[in-house]
């Protein structure tokens, strides 16, 4: 804990790029993942397509993903781009199903109802079938937050930035404390984004605990 | 007014789920679709506001082809009503009522204040309006979901088993909370039901499917009862049939005068007498002592039905039903006016008979 105060600067600027790395990921997967998710929610094909693919995706390694990345996308081996993109693979590898099943379980008496009151399709998604899809897709996305808090880490062993840069130098060092602290901060960071995610999901749907 | 002209629907797997249906609702009826299920009642509906295309034919809602309206459109101007009410889960009773007039582009204001209405008139708190569904029963929920259907005003108004998922005693105020309401607002209503009670009830004119889409006897409800096409509508329509006929008979039945006490009054009884109240308003009858008693509150034995003077049915199970045998006949304020008895009823039902009033 004293390494942290007494480093605080360089805690904060640790703490700024790991935030940085883990967030952009998720929200940009999500984005991704809302009309992927759409897509299969009303085709079996696409369903036959992205599930499996999702599935794949997700068993490749980090660290391979992570190291391959520059080599397709041709991008300097420092870019954090190498860290971004396979966050945002593996956010939407995992978001596309909690969506499609959310979608999927929106009652269908109340898309019909929808449909029979003459709402036309974006407006149906956006007001209707979307919002009653939030509070399991608000699940997966604090599944998706916290598991990209703890990957971004392995972005040290290709040399950037993140609470993971305090682990290998403190590992090369013998220097513990300072593995503490990366480790205070990954876990710190990661119930402190649930916690809001869960807030948030809490004011944004009043309705789901209503009649309870 | 709808018509339905020669319109079939085959759905992809190949079965007919409509076939050749030719049928008119009159503008300002209760027309009931009553048959077994699967045989095509809720298809027909849905091909009136274009939830399913018909295969051919054509189907017209005030002279107008809906083939040639565009989906959404044609539904803002068709209100919709299913059994489970299939209101929004997210949003306020208010809100699901104002949906309608605001994807109309009503301000959300007027909206609100015509869904405030709109919950008066169909029966509901306004402070309901607050709530989710979630915290209203079933029986409030489909008033809510009569109330969406209504809230733009629409001519039209389809409604598919709405009240099929209540109890019987809320569905019976909901079909006399209907009829009170149509009788206000002049709507054209096509109403969907397998229970052909409700139908015989709500339609002005009933529409009996047979399976596989065929449209078996399209008439007014005594009709149905006293002249069924076919074997089908008759074993529809039931083994009670004769007794329901007298449902939609109002000819004259004689009324007796009765003999009434007070509670607390000496009387001498012999054979029956009616106990009131201060309002003339029965109580239950008291019998079969000789001499002179008082007349006591646990002493009555409670009566049977009522009637209102309107229909040969009600009569008759007001006879039946009562201790005394003799069936009490009230006014609109509730005040005894006299009695009937079984055979005047089944003496009058003879004599329309005869006269031709009852449909052949
Ligand atoms: N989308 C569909 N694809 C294939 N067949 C269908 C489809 N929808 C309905 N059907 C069939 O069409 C027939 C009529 O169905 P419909 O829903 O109109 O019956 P219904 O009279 O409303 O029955 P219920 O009283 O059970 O609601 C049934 O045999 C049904 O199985
Ligand atoms: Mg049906």
């Amino acid at each position: 804990m004293t390494w942290i105060f007494e480093n605080w600067a360089r805690f904060w600027e640790v703490t700024e790029v790991h935030l940085r790395l883990s967030v952009v990921p998720v929200v940009v997967g999500f984005l991704l993942a809302v009309p992927l998710g759409w897509w299969a929610s009303r085709s079996p094909t696409a369903r036959t397509i992205l599930f499996p693919l999702a599935n794949i995706l997700f068993t490749v390694p980090s660290i391979a993903l992570i190291v391959i990345t520059p080599v397709l996308l041709g991008v300097k081996i420092l870019d954090e781009i190498n860290v971004i993109v396979p966050l945002t693979i593996y956010t939407v590898a995992l978001m596309v199903r909690s969506v499609a099943d959310a979608l999927s379980a929106v009652p269908g008496h109340v898309t019909a109802a929808a449909n029979a009151m003459g709402f036309r399709p974006l407006r149906r998604f956006l007001t209707v079938d979307f919002p009653l899809a939030l509070p399991v897709t608000i699940a997966g996305l604090r599944v998706a937050t916290v598991s990209n808090i703890s990957m971004v880490s392995v972005g040290a062993l290709v040399g950037l930035g993140g609470y993971g840069q305090l682990f290998t130098e403190g590992y090369q060092t013998d220097h513990t404390e300072k593995v503490l602290a990366g480790l205070i901060g990954t876990v710190v960071l990661a119930v402190l984004a649930d916690g809001l995610l869960l807030l948030a999901g809490r004011l944004l749907t009043p309705w789901a605990r209503a009649g309870r | 007014m709808i018509e339905f002209r020669a319109v079939t629907k085959r759905f992809e797997d190949g079965t007919i789920a409509v076939d050749e249906l030719d049928l008119t609702v009159e503008a300002g009826t209760i027309t009931v679709f009553v048959g077994p299920s699967g045989c095509g009642k809720t298809t027909s509906l849905r091909m009136v506001n274009r939830m399913i295309d018909p295969t051919s034919g054509t189907i017209l809602v005030d002279g107008r082809d809906v083939m040639t309206v565009d989906p959404p459109t044609l539904r803002r101007g068709i209100g919709y009503v299913i059994q489970q009410a299939g209101l929004f889960p997210h949003r306020t009773v208010l809100d699901n009522v104002a949906t309608v007039p605001l994807l109309s582009g009503w301000d959300k204001r007027k909206a609100r204040t015509r869904a405030a209405e709109l919950l008066e008139i169909v029966g509901l708190d306004p402070a309901f309006g607050k709530r989710y569904p979630a915290q209203l029963s079933g029986g409030q929920q489909q008033r809510v979901g009569v109330a969406r259907a209504l809230a733009a005003d629409p001519p039209v108004l389809l409604m598919d088993e709405p009240f099929s998922a209540v109890d019987p005693v809320v569905r019976e105020d909901l079909q006399t909370e209907l009829l009170r309401l149509q009788a206000e607002l002049d709507k054209t209503i096509v109403f969907v039901t397998h229970d052909i009670d409700e139908a015989l009830k709500l339609g002005e004119r009933v529409a009996v499917f047979q399976t596989g889409g065929h449209l078996a006897q399209y008439a007014k409800p005594a009709e149905l009862l006293s002249a069924p096409a076919n074997d089908f509508v008759a074993s529809f329509v039931g083994r009670d049939r004769g007794y329901r006929t007298l449902t939609f008979l109002h000819a004259d039945v004689p009324v007796h005068p009765v003999a009434t006490a007070k509670l607390g009054e000496r009387v001498t009884v012999t054979g029956w007498i009616l106990v009131v109240d201060d309002e003339n308003r029965p109580k239950g009858w008291l019998s079969g002592v000789d001499g002179e008693v008082e007349v006591r509150e646990q002493d009555l034995v409670s009566g049977g039905s009522l009637y209102d003077g309107t229909s040969l049915r009600g009569a008759l199970d007001a006879a039946l039903s009562s201790p005394s045998a003799l069936g009490v006949m009230v006014d609109d304020a509730g005040a005894v006016s006299g009695v009937v008895r079984a055979d005047d009823v089944i003496q009058a039902l003879a004599k329309a008979r005869a006269a031709g009033e009852v449909p052949k």
